[in-house]
């Protein structure tokens, strides 16, 4: 069984108050296809930090969801400045964000590792200039 | 214990509770959302001084079972909608989140 359920969720670039929107949508829907307790906090949690990392740094983008019987695949694409060291952003504690973000409580430096974190699969493919796509995979029932 | 019975325990302010029969089971102390995200384990009390729209978000994704703001922190009108509407307990007091650590460790 290939086939897959997609879903797609655009992240508005301006506002922190709609960010999150994406994540809980995502949520509810995993919740109604009755994936287990787990799999629906990890995804839901690597999720909302994408969709931070794209409003703090990219100007929003798009998620694309895709659930299959055995994993679920999270796309994240944005057209914002790029990763110029992937390897330095994945490190925790390692932030660009501005002041204003921290004092939201965001900027720790933790996002990208909390992604991973959470994941099973992630893969960062980022162009400086051009945008950055994350894919995630997280595996139901393992 | 419950989050009813942990409000009711320690006379802890209600934001909102919209299941209080909710179990809590430990508990994480902090205010960066990431570190909570990263950290935090689900049905925990979270102890923080944030008190943003995106605590509520945090809350509910990292199925944490009631948020408890510290230091006479308190969520503003809309924010309580939001929680309720998203299912998130939110209790407050005016002790400091060193306090309510110390208080509720021995607990939860």
């Amino acid at each position: 069984m290939s086939e897959s359920l997609n879903f797609h969720y655009d992240v508005d670039g301006e506002n922190f108050v709609s960010a999150g929107q994406a994540s809980v949508e995502l949520k509810k829907m995993l919740r109604r296809l009755g994936l287990p307790p787990d799999t629906i906090r990890r995804l839901s949690i690597a999720m909302y930090e994408g969709e931070i990392n794209m409003v703090i740094h990219a100007g929003g983008g798009a998620a694309d969801v895709e659930v299959y019987e055995d994993k679920v695949v999270i796309r994240l694409v944005d057209h914002g400045p790029g990763i110029a060291d992937v390897e330095l952003a994945m490190q925790e504690g390692y932030s660009t964000a501005t002041d204003s973000v921290r004092s939201l409580g965001f900027g720790a430096g933790m996002g990208l590792p909390n992604m991973k974190r959470y994941t099973d699969e992630m893969s960062i493919d980022s162009v400086v200039g051009e945008g950055t796509t994350i894919t995630m995979t997280v595996y139901i029932n393992q | 214990m419950t989050v009813r019975e942990l409000q009711e325990t320690f006379g802890f302010g209600v934001v909102a509770m919209p299941q209080p029969d909710r179990t809590v089971s430990g508990g994480y102390v902090g205010d960066l959302l990431s570190w909570v995200m990263g950290r935090a384990q689900a049905d925990q009390v979270w102890i923080t001084i944030m008190s943003n729209v995106n605590t509520v978000a945090v809350a509910s994704l990292s199925d944490v079972s009631t948020v408890l703001l510290a230091e006479g922190v308190t969520l503003d009108e809309e924010l309580v909608r939001t929680a309720e509407e998203k299912s998130v307990n939110v209790l407050c007091s005016d002790l400091s989140a060193f306090r309510l650590a110390a208080l509720l460790g021995p607990a939860v």
